[in-house]
């Protein structure tokens, strides 16, 4: 097999309890975002848009779904004959078998993959979060500053700093000082846990790590403090524009609704940067006579009888005559009756909603979330119905 | 299951009347329905049949059915044995490119005796429709018939062009007329034969050595009496589009809820090639109203009657009615446009009126600017 300057190895094994009852059956990079899409989407687009021929995507919760959803990488170009996407479970050796322990502990398991490429770099990234980037200019800026090690850094709200990796740089963008969620944060210059590291740096740092009996196994909390105090350079590859962690239900529903705006920060029509997923094969959405959208994404599929506004309405969705859908979130193939009124909420996949059935209120409550193919009638949820 | 039939479509010397629209493709390639091309709905029935191998008899204008097409892989085509083939015609001489169905048959007949299926059903692309050949098969293999043609009950043609067919009690074809006949019968062929390959190779060889190649006109409908061709009726819908009123027509008629349903959805669903727009965006102040949108479309002003293909742009202000809207499309603010047909990637400006009638509706070249 021919040798690849960088392959990509992507986290999708993360549970995103906090995600609920949309997180049930499947991973979080699953989970549905924007209409059409799975989270991993995103980072998946952004390999193929980057030159990245090689992805290595390592699963462990819930991978039913993420499997079948990802095939052999065909749309996003991935089926190739040299590398192309290789799904890495945990799996047995001799000496038994072990779930991936931590993030660095499941690239340490896979090293032995890496290695069958021979890469000068390997970029990890995971498929939690939205945003568009070209990894070959960060690879381009890795190779310039002459650093072992290049994390792609973000300025976000000193509010929200504590739930990231936070950095200090210096005038050379040199990384100073890493901390894992800190109570206190001194920098607003979060980790987007996306890292290109020099290989065989990464891989002497793997093996040190494993054979530590304190460690975590975890880039953020391990690994790097290990670099940094090391002396390794470190360098910061700063990100300006969309990136969304959907680590909630509130997260999940914001950045849905982030995409309603006139000029959304993030451009899912971008002609050059289109984001790529399975297609669920759909003729055109049907908008009835009476039917008022306004402020919304309607994707293939769609039968819409009712009113939808500020709302995003995935493919296959039934909306009934007289229906009202404001400022939520309905996911793929949810049947939603006539009459029904859906405030502020996210309705899991091929849900169904009775006629009638008031879903949230409308003085904007918090965020109600119905389960995939949940029957709702009479205000209470009897029983669960299986798609077709 | 893979069924014991070889596909066959046949664009060799298609009716082709539609105007500009068929000026740089072939009929086969006209966009419709808001995403589609007219050959997804007869191959998407194919493949939903379990028919793994299917060729294409290209014939002339077909760039942009082989960019459509590809490797077949969006019909899950794309097979290590089998799959699909364009044919493209075969000759030295110019002059036999014109030749009739048959002598094509026969320049590429490897690809009928290659193959180990028995049987093979030839259609057209011009048939909108979501047909089953599984049922076809088994009504032909059940009747002993020769040839099991496919027919519909259809007296309102939206302006369409298609063969009469008369049947007896039994359903045996007795007679049929080209579009122009005088034949009084509210039977339509659609054009789709099944027949054991044998039997087609024995009919593209004889009528060869005869003098004629048009397998339909000769060598079917002159052997009505020593051949029994069997009728087989569809029941779902079934649009005809070989005209700028039929292809105009045929597609208001997907804003029926009805029709929607029926074509789009059973039995099967409709492949096409995938384009990886986002969801269709609907911005404050935007009005719609009984029309069939597709996806990448970003909508401001007001849509009402209409068909919008991927990518459409509606700006604020503009009006659009009674109109079908090919990919890409610009309506310019506050243009109106009423009974239009926008060719792909066509461009309005802002402030204009443009007004076609049911009749004859209003038509703009691929990537016109007005």
């Amino acid at each position: 097999m021919g040798r690849k300057e960088m392959i990509a190895m992507l986290l999708a094994g993360g549970e995103g309890k906090r995600l609920g009852v949309l997180t049930k059956d499947l991973a979080k990079p699953a989970v549905h975002y924007g209409g059409k899409y799975r989270i991993i989407d995103f980072t998946l687009s952004n390999c193929a848009h980057s030159g990245i021929d090689t992805v290595g995507v390592l699963t462990q919760y819930q991978p039913l779904v993420l499997n079948g959803y990802l095939g052999i990488g065909s749309p996003w170009g991935l089926d190739r004959r040299d590398g192309g996407m290789s799904i890495l479970p945990p799996f047995m050796k001799q000496k038994g078998s072990m779930w991936y322990k931590g993030t660095a502990n499941a690239i340490y398991q896979n090293m032995g993959f890496i290695d069958r490429f021979d890469p000068e770099y390997v970029l990890i990234i995971s498929g939690d979060h939205i945003y568009k980037m070209d990894y070959d200019h960060m690879l381009q800026e890795h190779k310039r500053s002459g650093a072992d090690v290049t994390i792609s850094g973000i300025q976000v709200d000193y509010k929200e700093a504590k739930r990231f990796g936070i950095m200090h740089i210096d005038d050379d963008k040199r990384i100073t000082s890493f901390e894992e969620k800190p109570k206190i944060p001194t920098s607003n210059l979060a980790s987007m846990g996306i890292y290109i590291f020099s290989w065989p740096v990464l891989q002497q740092y793997l093996i040190r790590d494993e054979a530590s009996r304190l460690s975590g196994n975890d880039f953020g909390k391990d690994i790097i403090p290990a670099m940094l105090q090391d002396g390794v350079s470190l360098h910061a590859y700063l990100f300006e524009g969309y990136w969304k962690d959907v680590g909630t239900i509130e997260s999940l529903w914001e950045a849905n609704m982030d995409l309603l705006t006139d000029r959304p920060a993030l451009n899912l029509n971008d002609r050059d940067w289109r984001i790529y997923s399975v297609n669920p094969n759909r003729p055109g959405h049907f908008v009835a006579p009476n039917a008022v959208l306004s402020n919304s994404l309607v994707t293939e599929g769609c039968m819409v009888e009712g009113t939808v506004h500020r709302s995003v309405l995935f493919y296959g969705v039934q909306a009934g005559a007289d229906s009202v859908i404001e400022q939520s979130v309905i996911m793929p193939n949810v049947r939603i009756g006539q009459g029904a009124r859906i405030y502020k909420a996210i309705i899991g996949e091929g849900a169904i909603i009775a006629d009638g059935i008031t879903i949230g209120h409308p003085d904007n409550g918090s965020i109600t979330v119905i389960g995939s193919d949940e029957y709702v009638t009479r205000n209470q949820t009897l029983l669960e119905v299986k798609q077709p | 299951m893979n069924t014991n039939v070889l596909g066959v479509i046949n664009l060799i010397h298609e009716s082709d009347e539609m105007e500009s629209l068929t000026a740089g493709r072939c009929t086969a390639s006209v966009p419709f329905g808001s995403r589609y091309r007219l050959i997804d709905f007869v191959l998407s029935g194919m493949v939903n049949s379990g028919i793994t191998k299917v060729a294409v008899f290209a014939h002339t204008k077909f760039r942009s059915l082989m960019d459509h097409l590809g490797s077949g892989k969006h019909w899950d085509l794309n097979h290590r044995q089998g799959g699909l083939f364009v044919l493209p015609p075969v000759t030295d001489d110019i002059n036999e490119v014109r030749r009739g169905d048959l002598f094509h048959f026969f320049q590429n007949r490897d690809y009928f005796t290659r193959s180990s299926l028995d049987y093979v059903v030839i259609t057209r692309s011009h048939m909108v429709c979501n047909i089953d050949f599984e049922p076809v098969l088994a009504q032909h293999k059940a009747s002993g018939a020769d040839i099991t043609v496919v027919c519909k009950h259809q007296t309102e043609l939206f302006g369409g062009m298609a063969r009469k067919v008369e049947v007896d009690g039994k359903g045996r074809v007795t007679a049929m007329q080209d579009h122009y006949g005088r034949m009084q019968s509210n039977l339509v062929s659609m054009e789709m034969y099944i027949m054991r390959k044998d039997l087609l190779l024995e009919l593209v060889e004889t009528s060869l050595a005869q003098g004629q190649d048009h397998l339909v006109r000769h060598a079917i409908m002159t052997r009505l009496d020593e051949l029994h061709v069997q009728s087989y009726i569809y029941s779902g819908y079934l649009g005809i589009v070989n005209t700028i009123s039929s292809y105009y027509q045929n597609n208001m008629q997907l804003l029926r809820p009805d029709v929607y349903r029926s074509l789009f959805f059973e039995p099967g669903a409709l492949y096409t090639k995938v384009k990886d727009e986002p969801p269709a965006r609907y911005a404050e102040g935007a009005m719609t109203s009984n029309s069939l949108i597709a996806n990448g479309c970003v909508i401001e002003g007001t849509v009402v009657n209409s068909i919008l293909f991927r990518g459409v742009h509606v700006r604020k202000g503009a009006v659009i009615r009674n109109s079908i809207v090919m990919q890409n499309g610009i309506i310019g603010e506050n243009s109106r446009i009423d009974h239009v047909i926008l060719d792909k990637d066509v461009r309005i400006v802002q402030e204009r009126d443009i007004r076609g009638t049911a009749l004859s509706p209003f038509l703009a070249v691929k990537r016109k600017v007005i």
